[in-house]
Order: structure tokens, then C-alpha cells, then sequence
């Protein structure tokens, strides 16, 4: 993803890791996690990135740079990153395991969905609040770019 | 190392490799998509803690984070498609005039 220049092999690459990323949810045993993962991250924001990609169909100049000019402290940034998410993942304490079938605590639907709407109702709550403030939003950049082809 | 450390080294280096694309790229949709790959691994660490402690909670978050995640999709992609038609280009250095 980090060295490819055309935006549509980016999107193949990211469905890619993410489809691959609903197979890890599966074998951990989280299947409604892998089933969301695939519908809503390949099913609707990929497809919609890719609709995108294609609409826009902007080349980019043959000799333009790939990379910005804080490629070499980004990727000292990264780097450090990396090492000191590893350097904390390595200390501390990894006790019980995460695959189903070793009997440690992984949880069922069951329990996900009564949590989810008893203990964590106001949660919910609130994501409808952000969705309406998400969409108010939205409509809100469809009026600017109408003004100013109105402007134009 | 076993299997849960390996997942959270790989959410780290998912994180890590998002956040790269996020600072070196200069297309403006990868940048995007980047995004999308940090929100990913932080996805995968929340499964594995969440799996580990036999909790709900991170399950709940996991949840709550597709939301924010698409919604923010639903709004990059209209203010993308707006500084396209600005600047006729989707290189982030052609919106340096968008400077306050």
C-alpha cells in the first residue's frame, strides 16, 4: 500500500487485508465481528472507495513524486512506533489465549447483544446522535459544492 | 510469543504501516484508505484484548468503530470529491491554498 501509485491497486490491497482480517475474526471464534467486517468495511466503504477511484480518474503526472517530503522522518516515526508497540506487547502479561476450544473466557452473541444493549445503551444512544450529525454533515457538503457550481 | 501477542503485532504493524501511508503518501484517496488500515489494526487489538478477557466491551467498541468509520467514509469522500474539483488534482500539496 505504502509503494504503489495507482489508487485502485491500493483499494485491491486494502480489501485484500481486510477480507483477510474478517478470516482472522472468524477463526478467533468472533463470527457476527468477521461477518460485519466483511459486509461493512469490503461490502460498503471499499466498494464505495472503489465507485470513487473510478469516477475521479485523475492521472497523476508521469514525473510526480510519490512520496511527501516527510518521508524520512515518517518513517522514523514509524519505525519508533513499531518498537515501542513491541516493546510494550513483549512486557506485558499474556496470560490465557485467544482461539476458541482452550476454555478461556472467549464470549458468545448471546452476551455481546445483552451487553451491548443494557450495560452499554447510552452508547448506542449516542452512535444515532453521531449518525444524525453525520448526515446533517453530509448535506451540508452537497450545499456547498451546489452554491458554487451555482456561483461558477 | 504466542498467538495473542502475534496478533497484536500484527494490529501494531497494521497501525504502523496506516499511520506511513497517512504521513508519506500524497494522494489524497491512499490517505484515505490509510486511514482505513489504522482503523483496522486498532479493530484487530480490541478483538484480541476483547477475546482475551472474555469481555464484551471490546467487542462493543469494535462495534461502535465501523460506525465511525463509515460515516467518516460517507464525509471524506464528498470533501475529496469537492477539492478534486477544486484543485483538478488529488495531490494533498495542491490544496496548500486552502491555507487559513
Amino acid at each position: 500500500m505504502l509503494f504503489m501509485r495507482e489508487p485502485m491497486r491500493v483499494a485491491l490491497a486494502l480489501i485484500t487485508s481486510m477480507s483477510s482480517l474478517g478470516a482472522v475474526y472468524g477463526l478467533m471464534g468472533v463470527h457476527f465481528i468477521a461477518a460485519f467486517q466483511v459486509l461493512i468495511y469490503v461490502g460498503a466503504v471499499m466498494v464505495f472507495m472503489v465507485y470513487v477511484i473510478m469516477l475521479l480518474e485523475v492521472k497523476e503526472a508521469p514525473g510526480s513524486k510519490r512520496f511527501s517530503s516527510y518521508v524520512v522522518p515518517g518513517v522514523v516515526v514509524g519505525v519508533l512506533l513499531m518498537a515501542a508497540l513491541g516493546a510494550g506487547m513483549l512486557r506485558g502479561p499474556m496470560s490465557s489465549g485467544v482461539l476458541p476450544g482452550e476454555g478461556s473466557g472467549t464470549f458468545s452473541l448471546v452476551e455481546f447483544s445483552s451487553a451491548f444493549l443494557t450495560r452499554y445503551w447510552l452508547v448506542f444512544e449516542l452512535t444515532t446522535v453521531f449518525l444524525v450529525g453525520a448526515i446533517v454533515a453530509a448535506l451540508a457538503v452537497v450545499n456547498v459544492s451546489r452554491r458554487k457550481q451555482e456561483g461558477a | 510469543m504466542n498467538e495473542s501477542q502475534f496478533l497484536l503485532a500484527v494490529a501494531g504493524g497494521l497501525f504502523t504501516i496506516g499511520l506511513l501511508g497517512v504521513v508519506i503518501r500524497r494522494n489524497a484517496l491512499v490517505m484515505l484508505m490509510c486511514m482505513e488500515l489504522m482503523l483496522n489494526g486498532v479493530n484487530l487489538s480490541l478483538v484480541t484484548f476483547s477475546q482475551q478477557r472474555g469481555d464484551a466491551a471490546g467487542a462493543v467498541m469494535v462495534f461502535l468503530t465501523f460506525v465511525v468509520a463509515t460515516a467518516e467514509v460517507a464525509l471524506a469522500i464528498p470533501i475529496v470529491l469537492l477539492l478534486v474539483k477544486h484543485a483538478r488534482s488529488l495531490d494533498v500539496d495542491r490544496y496548500s491554498e486552502l491555507k487559513g
